[in-house]
């Protein structure tokens, strides 16, 4: 087992939270934003495809999902960066038993605004959501999708089906969106009581009509930072722009070597700036020519223009998945990805440049990053019953002695 | 006469840092052992047992050397003294 670091940022520092299929690793820098320390792994051999950081409220808050094969798919979370990480007594996300589903897995964390403090979101597979009220201490399925008469219908894309983005109207409390793959897009307009696909122009190339109400593939969605009725939609081949609130979707796949890919993030500030990594197809699912490049449209898609300093331009067959693009909220932005070859590369000057941060990870599923906000105090907690551990080192060393005795018995 | 369980080390920590628990009673099936087991270990369930019930996939009880995969499964009779283990099953990647 590896040995676990525990980080201890500080106020202004800058954090990437970066899901492995083996665990979650921690980075930290300061504002510049050149040098990073590694921090973790927690969940150590569990994938964790989600992650987040709650700093509403005065907390300094991880929280992380963990996939394992044996145990099942939990939340965990740490108010101390890791140095004490609990996990629930009895799982906090789970499907009613009448509903006669199992959960597979959690895509998505979303903690949602300032006002309210106390409201989170987890998507997961198969495709549902789950909503909390009390900071995490319980959670609820959101009936309203769940008993959507489409669902029957939704099936598995190749990560299995999934909904994996969640995102919530700034202002307007009653309207949130959210992607699943496949599915589609959907609107609830009314505090996720009544929900509606929001699909109309994407296409569905694998289907046999090509633009259905919902059954497409989206891979991801993400808001404009200045006009929330402007959004981004990268599609299973497909890159569109909806300035209607998803009413209606338009193509704007402008000069990119490829409308295929899987990630997706907008600009903090700028409006009309989204970042991409462009894939080269749904078979071979690596970036297109060997070359890393994100690509960045200023211009909400009217053109895109490709970042390639610091990324490597030869032989790198590499893989970005939905998750794996990130950025935080400094001026300039910082811009993340996460390869499935397990490297990191981050940007200080909003994608001018890149630097390699970390490598030689397990294959990387999900970066979150983010700035800690400075002077917030840790927060008491509403907590469910469960275990606080200092996991890493006590569970590591009993895992240690237990293979070694398996080994003296071989 | 007590039932006992023998617990893998992952779940210790959500049975009192024990890695074997008697339970007293007599429970007919591993049904009924097992509802038991949650009673007094409720943070045991979720991670055997998945919403539905049914023991997790990459999970195997044994009663003495038996596996209740290739028995009754949840139904296979618990005799009075049984061993019941608990193991994580071989898998993974």
């Amino acid at each position: 087992m590896p040995s676990v670091r525990h980080i201890a940022p500080a106020g202004g520092d800058v954090l990437i939270l970066v899901g492995t299929m083996k665990g979650l690793f921690v980075l930290r820098s300061n504002g510049a934003r050149k040098r990073w320390e590694p921090g973790g792994p927690y969940s150590i051999g569990s994938p964790v495809y989600a992650a987040a950081f709650d700093q509403r409220h005065g907390r300094h808050r991880l929280w992380w999902t963990q996939q394992s094969f044996r145990w099942g798919t939990s939340l965990a979370s740490s108010d101390d960066y890791g140095r004490t990480v609990t996990e629930p007594q009895t799982y906090s996300i789970k499907f009613p038993a009448e509903s006669g589903v199992t959960l597979k897995n959690i895509w998505q964390i979303c903690v949602n605004a300032a006002d309210q403090p106390d409201t989170l979101y987890c998507g997961v597979e198969p495709s549902a959501l789950f909503e909390s009220r009390d900071a995490g201490a319980s959670w609820s399925l959101v009936q309203g999708l769940f008993n959507h008469p489409h669902r029957a219908k939704w099936t598995p894309g190749g990560g299995g089906m999934c909904l994996h983005t969640i995102v919530p109207h700034p202002t307007d409390r009653k309207r949130m969106m959210v992607a699943m793959s496949t599915g589609g897009v959907y609107r609830t307009v009314d505090g996720g009581k009544t929900w509606e696909a929001r699909n109309q122009g994407v296409r569905a190339d694998f289907l046999p009509e090509k633009h259905p109400e919902f059954g497409q593939c989206v891979h991801k969605i993400v808001q404009d930072s200045a006009n929330p009725q402007r959004l981004f939609l990268q599609n299973h081949w497909g890159l569109y722009r909806s300035d209607d609130s998803g009413d209606s979707w338009k193509d704007i796949a402008n000069g990119v070597p490829s409308d295929f890919g899987f990630c997706m993030v907008a600009h903090p500030h700028d409006p009309d700036t989204v970042y991409i990594v462009p894939i080269e197809s749904d078979e071979y699912r690596c970036t297109p020519e060997g070359k890393l490049r994100v690509y960045r449209t200023r211009n909400a898609g009217a053109s895109w223009e490709a970042l390639t300093r610091g990324l490597p331009q030869k032989n790198a067959l590499e893989t970005v998945l939905r998750d794996c693009l990130s950025a935080d909220t400094l001026d300039p932005a910082g811009i993340y990805l996460g390869t499935r070859s397990g490297k990191v590369y981050g940007s200080s000057d909003e994608g001018k440049s890149w630097q390699l941060i970390a490598e030689g990870l397990p294959a990387v599923v999900c970066v979150k990053a983010a700035v800690v906000e400075s002077g917030a105090k840790h927060a008491s907690r509403p907590r469910a019953k469960g275990r606080k551990t200092r996991p890493t080192r006590k569970v590591a060393t009993k895992r240690v002695a237990a293979s070694r005795k398996l080994a003296r018995r071989k | 006469m007590a039932l006992t369980f023998h617990i893998p080390s992952y779940l210790a920590a959500f049975a009192g840092d024990s890695n074997s628990l008697s339970l007293d009673g007599s429970p007919a099936t591993m049904r009924d052992a097992l509802a038991a087991l949650w009673v007094l270990h409720p943070g045991l369930r979720d991670r055997v047992v998945d919403e539905q019930g049914e023991v997790r996939q990459h999970i195997n009880i044994f009663v003495g050397n038996e596996c209740i995969r290739f028995a009754d499964g949840l139904a296979t009779p618990v005799p009075d003294g049984s061993e019941v283990l608990i193991v994580p099953a071989v898998s993974g990647g």
